[in-house]
């Protein structure tokens, strides 16, 4: 039997926070895209622990889900950043000001 | 109502399971921290891979082994391959220096605030009197056919759940897909040039 569930509860909220951190400190969109992803990840974890626990399958069905949405997002959000990279010609979120007043 | 002590009563840990677990936890945790300290995007999308095959390990050490297969394959195969390849495409693969902090006082706050954050999930992890619900609202991660001899029924029972209860999400994650394949097309696809002059006042319009 595998190690109580508390163990992978806590490494995923050391995780979620890793990225938490990378979200609010990089500069980068693209670095920050896979912050969010390491988030998810975190998150992901978290379900199949809890399916694990409670011994219930819909843990494990909404992690699919979560994949589905993940990928997703990141066609979309690598599509903005490629038509903005054509335009401005940088992925650095602080260049991206024209909004300013 | 099952509470958090007994859930988290199991029987005791075997060595190799520590073990895997500690490995795994080692190689999540590395990758993570890799991803955020990485001055080149291409070596955070590296580190990246390995987070996602640590977290693969723990799926697989916790009897979700289809879910395993799924992220190596929709994880590392195809979102990590996306993120490279605009990566390369847009040619910012060179160093970035992150010792210069554009906002003063930002990164010692969001440090701040994810301590914070952390520390509130695990003290209430470790102390809070949890209401999880009834076990097995959805189904067993078992199936009924699957014996001490026959292999978990682990998938069969993950798709049948799919396609039953969660049947009106899963067409709905299906509209989603395709609407962001359309998005992601309509992105990418440069504006029809008719006339060359019209397309350089637009474009100064737009850059102003």
């Amino acid at each position: 039997m595998s190690l109580s569930g508390a163990w992978y509860l806590g490494l995923a909220a050391i995780v979620f926070t890793i990225g938490a951190i990378g979200l609010l400190v990089r500069r980068n969109v693209l670095i920050m895209f896979m912050c969010i992803e390491l988030m998810l990840n975190a998150a992901n974890l978290t379900f199949v622990t809890f399916a694990r626990m409670l011994h219930d399958i819909g843990g494990q069905a909404v992690v699919f889900f979560v994949l589905v949405v993940a990928a997703a997002e990141v066609v979309v959000g690598l599509g903005i950043v490629v038509t903005n990279f054509r335009r401005r010609a940088t992925t650095v979120a602080d260049d991206l000001d024209s909004l300013k007043g | 109502m099952v509470h958090a002590t007994l859930l988290l009563a199991s029987t005791r840990p075997t060595w190799p399971d520590i073990l895997v677990f500690a490995a795994a936890a080692a190689v999540i945790l590395v990758g993570a921290v890799g991803v955020v300290t990485s001055r080149n995007p291409v070596h955070a999308a590296l580190s990246l891979v390995m987070t996602l095959f640590g977290v693969a390990v723990l799926f697989i050490e916790q009897e979700a082994d289809f879910l395993a297969a799924v992220q190596i394959i929709v994880y590392a195969g195809a979102i990590v391959v996306l993120f490279l390849f605009v990566i390369m495409f847009l040619g910012v693969d060179r160093a970035e220096d992150i010792n210069v902090e554009p906002l003063v006082g930002q990164r010692p706050l969001a440090f701040v605030f994810s301590a914070i954050t952390l520390g509130g999930v695990l003290a209430m992890a470790a102390t809070a009197h949890w209401v999880t619900g009834a076990r097995q609202v959805v189904g067993p991660i078992e199936g009924h056919v699957a014996g001490p001899n026959s292999p978990a029924g682990e998938p069969a029972q993950l798709g049948k759940q799919l396609f039953t209860t969660y049947l009106f999400a899963f067409e709905a994650t299906a509209a989603l897909l395709v609407i962001a394949v359309v998005g992601a097309v309509v992105l990418a696809r440069r504006p029809p040039t008719v006339h060359a002059d019209q397309e350089d006042t637009s474009d100064s319009e737009l850059s102003a």
